[in-house]
């Protein structure tokens, strides 16, 4: 499927499917790459008309409330734009810190894995296709 | 209970979100070593993180000194975020779930003492900001198992 | 010469006794029972055991530190010690038995100090031997102080195995895992189901995890809590955990208590639960036509 991108660990790698965006996060993100992602996502929303958004965390060992922060904003300036997000492949030991850090992200769809994130917009996508127009 | 540690503490800089990854890899690694458990790691990276952000946004900045420590005969990792900045004035509100001062979800300081064993905050107006928190890699130290 | 100076010049001539003859004590030692004992295949290894024990002591003498549990000295030797000392201890003995062992390392020692050459007075050689006898009653509290530490580790080791033990995941249907707890959830054994649970929820690619509590006999608030974190994490990781079992008495007890379970999903058997996790799935389990 798909291959991580090698090199710069500043570059977050942002992969269209169809109507679904692909963003795989790997490693340890600087704040900013996180600032810049959120930027990056909005406007690949705007400009391919997505409908879906599949944030791939499978390659994170750390979400602290900055990252933590900075998914559910995504998620919400998705949503604004009429794009459903879904995080995929959070690992336990990070869902176990996150919830006893106060962080349960109430907001966000969740899914096991790419694959089950994908099904999972794939279902609710009918509405969306009919509500959207073939745009730019 | 005594708690001695080998002179072997590192000092890092806190100065930018470079050093905030440098940070977390480090004691990473250091906490991997010492025979921390993957969610014990994740949790003492993940209060580092909080913290160091801490000194970072609200502290304009610091160092972290990160130092082995032992009790009995379990093992544990110290972290002391040291900035001298303007210290917080209430700290009781500081350490109150939701309050913020620096735009984000105000889990800082109360998050992260969640996360570790020991923590403690020396700090007021004017006199900077000193968070040390402990983690041992046994969840019941020995010395306090009673039951 | 003042008393502290006779005390510190016998501990640094304790120290160069020790470095000097370190090849005959350690020859002699590694016949003593508690080397003996450990190392049974290889006697070089009893030797080269003894030889590091004396390499520490002379370090401790020599810095004078001859009644100093905790001279840095002691910190290399530790490891081993608290190896033999477990060795030891697996094969039945007591903390006190391993102590007597290491107080019988002093005679051989003893003797060979005799032994040695010297033009000191009666007054300093008294005073050499009192050093020696110091010391190694020093290194019994160490080890005595490691074998304890050791039975320790071993009781919290078999401690967690018990735990893990205790919480087998079980896999129900593709995509469905199961954890049936029995008896009481305490935070350490809460913390081990719900690290087992939630790898498994990975390992299975489990879209549904079911915690069955029908063997658990009271709920309180902490048990609760550690309920509501792991429905939450699953949540986080995109599983669905549903708490299943909850008896009429524990329901009552929940609600006098004013615990909200609002956010947890639960079903009244581990029977309910599994079917709900297959209906979510689009299966419908039914009698076969014709069946009995």
């Amino acid at each position: 499927m798909t291959s991580p991108h090698p090199g710069h660990a500043a570059a977050v790698p942002v992969l269209a499917l169809g109507e679904t965006l692909l963003v795989t996060l790997q490693g340890d993100l600087h704040d900013r790459t996180a600032e810049q992602l959120q930027q990056d996502v909005t406007h690949r929303i705007v400009r391919s008309g997505a409908a879906g958004v599949v944030i791939d965390i499978s390659g994170v060992d750390v979400v602290d409330s900055f990252l933590g922060r900075v998914l559910a904003e995504i998620a919400e300036s998705a949503r604004l734009l009429a794009a459903h997000t879904v995080v995929v492949g959070m690992r336990p030991a990070v869902a176990i810190t996150l919830v006893e850090l106060g962080l349960t992200l109430p907001g966000l769809t969740t899914a096991l894995d790419v694959e089950q994130g994908m099904e999972l917009l794939t279902r609710s996508r009918p509405a969306a296709a009919d509500r959207r127009g073939r745009g730019t | 209970m005594p708690v001695s540690g080998p002179p072997v503490a590192t000092s890092l800089p806190v100065g930018s979100d470079a050093d905030l990854a440098w940070v977390r890899q480090r004691i990473r690694q250091t906490a991997a070593g010492l025979g921390f458990g993957l969610v014990q790691q994740t949790k003492l990276v993940t209060a580092a993180s909080e913290l160091a952000r801490n000194t970072l946004v609200h502290g304009g900045g610091g160092h972290v000194e990160i130092t082995p420590v032992t009790r009995d005969t379990t093992r544990g990792l110290r972290l002391s975020f040291v900035d001298s900045g303007p210290g917080i004035r209430d700290v009781e509100l500081a350490l109150t779930d939701g309050h913020t001062s620096g735009g984000g979800l105000g889990l800082g300081l109360s998050g992260a003492r969640r996360l570790v064993h020991e923590f403690e905050l020396d700090t007021g107006p004017g006199r900077g900001t000193t968070v040390t928190v402990v983690a041992w890699t046994a969840d019941v130290p020995a010395a306090r198992s009673g039951e | 010469m003042s008393e502290q100076e006779a005390v510190e010049s016998a501990a640094r001539e304790v120290g160069a006794f020790l470095e000097r003859r370190r090849e005959q004590i350690a020859q002699r030692w590694a016949d003593a029972p508690l080397f003996r004992a450990v190392f049974t295949v290889s006697r070089d290894e009893a030797v080269e055991a003894c030889k590091a024990v004396l390499d520490a002591l002379s370090e401790v003498a020599s810095a004078g530190r001859l009644e100093d549990v905790a001279a840095p000295g002691f910190d290399r030797v530790r490891d081993q010690l608290g190896r033999m000392a477990g060795s030891r201890t697996r094969t039945g003995s007591s903390p006190a038995q391993i102590a007597d062992e290491v107080a019988a390392l002093r005679a051989p020692t003893a003797e060979l100090l005799r032994a040695e050459p010297s033009d000191a007075t009666a007054a300093e050689a008294a005073e050499t031997m009192l050093a020696l006898t110091v010391l190694m009653g020093t290194l019994r509290l160490v080890v005595m102080q490691t074998a304890l530490s050791s039975g320790e580790a071993l009781i919290a080791r078999q401690r967690q195995q018990l735990l893990e033990v205790a919480t087998p995941v079980i896999s129900l249907w593709e995509g469905v895992v199961a954890v049936p707890l029995i008896g009481t959830l305490d935070s350490a054994r809460s913390q081990v189901v719900m690290e087992s649970l939630l790898e498994s929820v990975v390992d299975r690619r489990a879209r549904y995890a079911i915690l069955d509590i029908t063997g658990v006999p009271t709920v309180d608030s902490l048990v609760a809590q550690h309920l509501m974190k792991t429905v939450a994490a699953a949540r986080l990781m995109g599983a669905e955990c549903i708490v299943s079992g909850i008896r009429p008495a524990i329901a009552q007890t929940i609600v006098h208590l004013g615990i909200d379970l609002g956010t947890v999903l639960t079903r009244a058997s581990l029977a309910d639960a599994l079917a709900y996790a297959l209906s979510q799935q689009g299966i419908e389990v039914s009698p076969r036509a014709g069946g009995r």
